[in-house]
């Protein structure tokens, strides 16, 4: 533990990130540009749904995205209510809007698919409804966090709403399997291995490791941002006093 | 006990009993979660007729006719069979062998008249070279098939 407390400083946080957040920031860029390239113009297109199957190198990376960022803000939730670690609640109050963000695309794009390929841009099957829901979870986390004057308290409330809303990521990755839906089961993470060509397979990983650091990039700055106002703050607050 | 232990076993206590009480609940109402019910679930549960529910399963091969606007063809489980009639625009992916979820009605001779067809696609993606060869080489097993 007494490691741990050692990234809890936040100054040493400041230092750390400082050096890290070039690199993160330049690894993602180049995955971009390699999993863009390969996602819309070095793969081939599907037998049946011709070139509509590149909107899967986008959505099916948020569809991850958006269980792992949840994830995220449950374990940072439980941490900090458990053992008050510093950095916890804010580094889940700084990964909420990104996993928002993350489930809007992974909602938007399945409906500009569902309507060339079902037939309809939305239906209330376990599956898209699970995610509706998480997308829910997402905004009542953003809010709640922000809705007391004590940003302690606001914290700690989104902290329950985090752990208690993770009982939706089970139900989201196996509402496929548990009801008929008119979602597709698992393509990529199944017993039998991938129902995905190997052709399919790169920049669909490429895209995922990108959407993976796009997400370490915006949470190192969103972090640093939140640290860099609490200390103008403090300052603030400082100079009042020194004025009286 | 120590507050920091305390804390961990209000956590951990209060997530796991939040589990079962969904796992309860998502049981229970496992009759409404489903999407679609298929050809043999309709032998099982005798829907009334009238009432508006959503039929699933696959378009059996050799089944499609069309006459004028409507059409009609056969959605089955392999196991059962219903025949379905639908006058309106189908979806792209439509075809014999396909996966669909159709909603209307079933008369008493169990007809179902669709008023909406979508079409499930499957869990498989592949080049259309590489499904040519599957398809030349006589490994092509119709994805859908497999399926429940």
């Amino acid at each position: 533990m007494a490691n741990l407390h050692r990234f809890a400083n936040p100054a040493q946080f400041q230092r750390l990130s400082r050096a890290l957040l070039p690199w993160v920031a330049g690894i993602t860029a180049i995955l971009f540009v390699l999993g863009l390239y390969f996602a819309l113009f070095a793969s081939p297109p599907d037998y049946q749904q011709g070139d509509t199957v590149r909107i899967m190198y986008v959505h099916v990376p948020s569809a991850w995205m958006s269980l792992f960022c949840y994830t995220f803000l449950a374990v940072a939730g439980a941490v900090g209510l458990i053992w008050r670690h510093p950095l916890a609640f804010m580094s889940a109050r700084a990964a909420a809007p990104i996993g928002a963000g993350f489930t809007f695309i992974v909602l938007a794009t399945g409906s500009l698919w569902g309507k060339p390929m079902w037939g309809t841009w939305w239906v209330w099957d376990a599956r898209l409804t699970s995610v509706l829901i998480l997308f829910f979870l997402y905004l009542g986390h953003i809010a709640l966090s922000r809705a007391f004057d004590d940003p302690a308290r606001g914290a700690k409330a989104a902290a329950v709403l985090a752990l208690v809303g993770a009982v939706n990521v089970p139900i989201i990755k196996f509402s496929v399997d548990w009801w008929n839906t008119l979602h597709q089961p698992a393509s990529v993470s199944r017993l039998a291995g991938p129902a995905i060509d190997s052709s399919m397979l790169p920049p669909l990983f490429l895209m995922a490791f990108a959407f993976m650091g796009y997400f370490f990039t915006l949470l190192l700055i969103r972090i640093r941002a939140d640290l860099a106002s609490r200390k103008v703050q403090a300052l603030r607050v400082a100079a009042l006093a020194a004025a009286e | 006990m120590r507050p920091k232990h305390r804390r961990l076993a209000y956590v951990a206590g209060g997530v796991a009993l939040l589990g079962a009480a969904t796992a309860l609940v998502l049981t229970a109402f496992q009759d409404n979660l489903v999407f679609f019910y298929s050809p043999t679930d309709l032998v099982e549960r005798e829907v009334e007729p009238g009432r508006r529910f959503r039929l699933g399963g696959l378009v059996e091969e050799g089944s499609i006719e069309r006459d004028g606007a409507t059409i009609h063809f056969v959605v089955t489980d392999l196991a059962e069979t219903v025949p379905v009639s639908y006058t309106g625009v189908l979806p792209d992916l439509f075809r014999e062998g396909q996966g669909v979820v159709t909603e209307g009605v079933i008369n008493e001779q169990g007809h179902f008249t669709a008023a909406t067809v979508l079409a499930r696609h499957d869990e498989n993606y592949l080049p259309k070279e590489v499904a040519d060869a599957l398809k030349d080489s006589g490994h092509w097993q119709h994805a859908e098939g497999a399926e429940q």
